[in-house]
């Protein structure tokens, strides 16, 4: 039994000073490769006497046992130590910036659109579209604006012929024209899109943006158009509390027409939309004029309802703090980067406007 | 509509405050677009008189004026105008006081030199009207009030109203007044109507032609003889400087009250200026006179013109002219008082780019029964002040007054407002209104004052009746949460996948205007159409574009302009082709310069390419759900793409739509527009040319079948004459056995050493699995050989050895 302590004697010794894995190996293979020191005790079993013979082999397991794990613990300790050793040298400065990358984004303008859709999508409209380039009877005539009307001169007009009878839509509301000559009633659409007038200072732009809402069914009322907008006005600026008001107004395609104000206060320099005393202006609408339904071919005495139009642009600048229209349009870097939205951004009924 | 509360109370009696009046107003659909005291000290302004002018020493424009401002010593006062002479009566503002325009306080101020004390005005400046040129010239009368206060001590603030184009009634003092009290603010007072009993004849022949599109229909007038025109009353120009007027004669004082008070135009002639008589017709086309804004006219065919024998006069219902202007030494007027089509006074001041305040008034529709009250009125006046005979009333009609009348059926007020008003309560507010009503069996039949051209039928009667009740009796009926159709179409929804799919590939969403200029769009243009704007805001914005990146390229430059070198910007929106309604196309369209990895210090920097857009597009049609199998490219694109360095898409090889365009600009434009950036690259995709999804998505996926059988890759090296396509080889590769081959990757392009001139390789990976089985040596084998022989065949390629 002495070999067998003098061996694990001489293995605790060997592992006490500093190996690196060959050398743990071959240790291993000298004790249990073929001839190897354990394995040859082991070969001496059938040499030994039969009393003895039990208790050898019994003895021999177990001293094996423990010099293996001696073996492997010793191994591992030296793998870990190399993943340490290598973990040091692989060390780097983190700070060091990430590889580049570029971040598109969505202009305000078509963010706010979506917003919009979103909104009127829960009530069950639909989005519907027109040309730009109208014709001067969808723009104005069968809007109930025949030549010669005044109305006419708050639409200062593109044209792109010298009869006049080519233009670029003043307003959206020749897609009220389009989509009621094309189904037949009820009717539940918006309508946004570009707009146009020849007017262009700080506050005007050429180009702007509008969405048309149009309702018709049988018993659609005032009370219906101001519900609509009260709805739509709350979930947009995503506010509980906001006044509205409702004050007569004319547009020749409406009648009964208001324009629609709603509540706010300066703070700080900045407009804040819900409660304060002062009114802003941010959208007309009206009871759809007899004459419009007459012209589409539906029948007023059956079908009645609402239309409303509003600027885009400027609901977006009331929302999101823009100050300035033409901006909007001035495709500057740092203010599409700063205005606009990340693509995953996306407005939707479950998970809201804002993020 | 600029009023004022004290004028308004001339006709309304009431108690209320002028905060309750501007809510009121508001109300009943009179937008209260501002209210302004003129000044608040404007007491400050004073009437002066240029005494002295000479020279400044140090400015050839400016004058030392002495000002006498009613005080012991005269003030120095440094003046630019060259209106400022000795002795002209002019208004004087002192140091302190705040000038109405710029709303800034004036100081003692030292100009080049020079001490001024104060200020002489121009009628800009105190808001009175544009005229900015020179100081206000105020006529000789002043002279006796010299110090004393230009404005009135009224104390009422100037109130601006918007008044919306269907209420011409509202263009008058008494039609606002009229509204109020129709809806409980005061009562509106009734005058007495004074009516001239003369027995002196009018002298003068007055005839309307009867001819066809005659713009007049009725023309009333009197003659008031042996007048002398004067200055006007005080309160008379009080009332005028109120409501920010510049007061001129009695004469034309009295004519302009009376429209600013009842919205009746006036207009007075010299009569002994007059040939003969008055002839009221269509004007002949070359026929030219002198209005009273010193400006000439040359009239066509057909406007309606108020002549006498020697040729034309004045415009009817626009502007008279100078040559039988009233003047202060004028001794016999003509008063006239006439009803003017609203659509002949448009087209006539249209065609000839005027616009006075009696056509403003006249193209919204005046009351044709009020001739007689206006010139009643005005002539009794004049009377008073300046004196004179006045002759009967002359009233020439060609057209006979129709009364409007319509059938009422109330129950429409509650169908179209959701809110009841009671037939009491509708029928007080339609009397007050003007309204004469008659009750029938069904409904009621009302008759429309003549004030009223902008009621005509049921609805308009509804609209008077919920906005005369308050449009906050309107009950809110909430909206129902329910959809029957989906929101968006197909392509709509197409639309919003591709905006956002190309942001999220790096690109700023741009929006620019639908026009360009026609010089960038010409670089665009290709064989397209230009469609130009008749009337465009500036030469910079005349043509519709054909393309997007004319406007891309124009705000690229000014970003570039702005220190940035690595952009990208795209936009989604109309290109057109034409002038027709749906000549347009929708187009997203991106741009991208410089470099990818600039200053890294970790990736290669290296110059946006084609590749890159060729990427962008590839993948956002992919990931908008078309398959990349099928995708068919070649190199023929428009001539603003780099010849060589540029592609089309199409979604199938047999398609006949572009789906989209891609490449390097071309560099001739870069050049031209002088873009400096070291690379320009671009694409357009073209979503009316994409077939929309038939497919619900439900349906669109295929049933999934994948296999767990071993791959193996193969990589192949094919030397090839330079001009064949790599997509010739891997269709050639494709094509060999669709059910084994389920990847082609293209690893590398070589021209250059150990390859003939004219030559490339091309190294391809081929990755090889069956759904069936494991292949085995000889499979592959069998396989390598095939692939390699029919891309000999078909391409003219020879494998590398």
């Amino acid at each position: 039994m002495s070999d067998l302590k003098k061996i694990k004697d001489e293995l605790l010794l060997k592992l006490k000073s500093k190996l690196n894995l060959p050398e743990v190996n071959q240790m291993k293979s000298d004790l249990f490769g073929k001839n190897g020191l354990v394995s040859s005790q082991f070969k001496k079993i059938g040499t030994i006497a039969e009393t003895e013979r039990k208790k050898f082999a019994s003895e021999l397991n177990v001293i094996k046992d423990e010099l293996q794990d001696l073996i492997n613990l010793k191994i591992k300790e030296i793998e870990n130590e190399e993943i340490r050793e290598k973990l040091q040298k692989e060390k780097i400065d983190i700070t060091l910036p990430e590889r580049p990358f570029v971040r598109g984004k969505i202009h305000p303008v078509s963010q706010t659109i979506d917003e919009i859709s979103s909104i009127f999508s829960e009530i069950g409209f639909s989005v519907e579209e027109g040309p730009d380039v109208e014709s001067e009877y969808n723009n104005f005539t069968a809007l109930n604006t025949p030549e010669n009307h005044p109305a006419r001169d708050m639409h200062d007009t593109f044209y792109l012929d010298e009869k006049k009878e080519r233009l670029l839509r003043t307003h959206t509301s020749p897609v009220q024209i389009r989509t009621m000559l094309k189904d037949k009633p009820p009717f539940k659409i918006i309508a946004p899109g570009r707009t146009y007038r020849s007017d262009s200072d700080q506050t005007h732009a050429p180009m702007f943006h509008q969405v048309e809402g149009l309702h018709i069914d049988k018993d659609i009322n005032m009370g219906h158009l101001k519900g609509c907008l009260n709805y739509f006005i709350k979930e947009f600026f995503e506010l509980d509390k906001i006044k509205m008001r409702f004050r007569p107004s004319h547009f020749p395609f409406t009648e009964p027409s208001a324009e629609v104000d709603i509540g706010y206060e300066m703070k700080d320099g900045k407009i804040v939309i819900g409660e304060g005393d002062q009114w802003l202006e941010i959208l007309g609408c009206g009871m759809v004029h007899p004459n419009v339904l007459r012209n589409v071919k539906v029948d007023p005495i059956k079908f009645q309802g609402y239309a409303f139009g509003m600027g885009i642009d400027r609901l977006a600048m009331l929302k999101y703090g823009i100050n300035d229209l033409r901006a909007f349009f001035d495709c500057d870097y740092r203010w599409l980067n700063h205005f606009g939205f990340d693509p995953l951004d996306v407005p939707t009924n479950y998970r809201g406007l804002s993020r | 509509m600029k009023i004022t509360f004290d004028w308004l109370k001339d006709h309304l009696k009431t108690n209320l405050k002028e905060k309750n009046l501007l809510e009121q107003l508001t109300n009943v659909g009179l937008e209260v677009e501002g209210v302004q005291n003129l000044s608040p000290d404007k007491e400050l302004f004073k009437v002066a008189k240029i005494i002295k002018t000479i020279k400044h020493p140090n400015a050839d424009r400016l004058k030392v004026c002495d000002v006498d401002v009613g005080e012991k010593e005269f003030k120095k006062v440094v003046c630019g105008a060259t209106n400022a002479v000795e002795g002209l009566i002019t208004v004087y503002a002192p140091p302190g006081s705040i000038i109405p325009k710029t709303k800034t306080k004036l100081v003692v101020a030292t100009i080049r030199g020079v001490t001024s004390y104060g200020m002489l005005c121009s009628e800009s400046e105190l808001n009175l009207s544009d005229e900015s040129d020179g100081i206000i010239e105020l006529s000789s009368g002043y002279k006796k009030i010299v110090g004393k206060s230009y404005f009135s001590k009224s104390k009422s603030n100037l109130i601006d109203l918007s008044i919306t184009p269907n209420r011409p009634d509202c263009l008058g003092i008494r039609g606002i007044a009229r509204d109020l009290a129709a809806s409980g603010f005061g009562k509106l007072i009734d005058f007495k109507k004074k009516k001239i009993r003369s027995n002196n004849r009018h002298s003068l022949k007055v005839k309307i032609k009867k001819e066809k599109n005659q713009g007049c229909s009725i023309f009333g007038s009197c003659l008031i003889t042996d007048v002398k025109n004067t200055e006007s009353p005080q309160w008379l120009k009080d009332k005028l400087i109120s409501i920010g007027q510049k007061p001129i004669s009695a004469i034309v004082d009295i004519t302009n009250y009376v429209m600013f008070d009842l919205n009746r135009p006036l207009h007075a002639y010299d009569a002994d200026k007059i040939e003969k008589g008055i002839i009221v017709r269509n004007s002949k086309s070359g026929e030219k006179f002198t209005a009273l804004d010193n400006k000439d006219y040359k009239l066509e065919d057909g406007m309606c013109v108020i002549s006498d024998h020697k040729g034309v006069l004045g415009l009817g219902g626009i502007i008279g002219g100078t040559r039988s202007g009233t003047e202060l030494d004028t001794k016999n007027i003509l008063l006239e008082s006439a009803y003017f089509k609203p659509g002949s006074i448009r087209t006539t001041a249209k065609k000839l780019n005027l616009d006075t305040d009696a056509k403003f008034r006249f193209e919204r529709g005046i009351d044709p029964l009020s001739i007689e009250d206006g010139l009643n009125k005005a002539a009794i006046l004049i009377k008073e002040i300046c004196g004179g005979k006045i002759s009967n009333i002359d009233v020439q009609k060609i057209e006979p007054h129709k009364t409007k009348i319509i059938e009422f059926d109330i129950n429409l007020v509650e169908k179209v407002a959701g809110f009841k008003i009671s037939t009491k309560e509708i029928f007080k507010i339609l009397e007050n209104l003007g309204f004469k009503f008659k009750k029938k069996k069904f409904f009621f039949e009302l008759i429309v004052p003549s004030w009223r051209p902008d009621i005509t039928q049921e609805i308009d009667i509804v609209e008077e009746l919920v906005r005369i009740s308050g449009y906050d009796k309107i009950r809110i009926i909430d909206p129902i949460k329910k959809r029957k159709k989906s929101t968006l179409n197909k392509s709509q929804k197409l639309f919003h996948f591709l905006q956002r799919s190309i942001a999220s590939k790096g690109y700023l969403e741009a929006i620019t205007w639908s026009f360009t200029d026609s010089n960038y769009n010409n670089y665009f243009r290709d064989t397209k159409k230009e469609v130009k704007i008749v009337n465009p805001i500036s030469t910079e914005l005349d043509v519709l574009r054909n393309s997007i990146f004319s406007n891309l390229i124009i705000y690229m430059n000014k970003n570039l302009d702005r220190g940035f070198k690595d952009l990208s910007i795209y936009e989604i929106g109309p290109t057109f082709n034409g002038s027709k309604p749906g000549e347009q196309n929708t187009v997203v369209c991106g741009l991208s310069s410089g470099k990818k990895s600039r200053l890294s210090w970790i990736e290669k920097e290296r110059n946006v390419d084609v590749f890159d857009v060729k990427k962008d597009v590839v993948q956002t049609l992919i990931e908008a759900g078309y398959k990349s199998e099928e995708f068919f490219i070649d190199n023929k694109t428009p001539n603003y793409y780099h010849p060589g360095k540029s592609g089309r898409l199409f979604l199938k090889k047999d398609a006949d739509l572009v789906a989209a365009y891609f490449g390097e600009i071309h560099p001739n434009i870069t050049k031209k527009i002088d873009m400096k950036t070291e690379s320009l690259v671009g694409f357009e995709i073209f979503l009316d040319n994409l077939k929309l999804p038939v497919k619900t998505l439900n349906d669109q996926k295929n049933k999934f079948n994948v296999s767990d059988y071993q791959k193996s890759e193969r990589d192949f090296a094919f030397i090839i004459n330079k001009d064949v396509n790599a997509q010739d080889l891997i269709n050639a590769i494709a094509s060999v056995d669709k059910n084994l081959i389920s990847n082609i990757k293209v690893f590398d392009v070589y021209e250059g050493d150990n390859i003939p001139e004219n030559q490339k390789s091309i190294a391809i990976s081929v990755t090889i699995q069956s759904k069936e089985k494991t292949l085995n040596d000889n499979d592959l084998e069998n396989i390598n050989k095939l692939i390699i022989e029919t891309v000999e065949n078909k391409t003219g390629a020879k494998i590398r050895s």
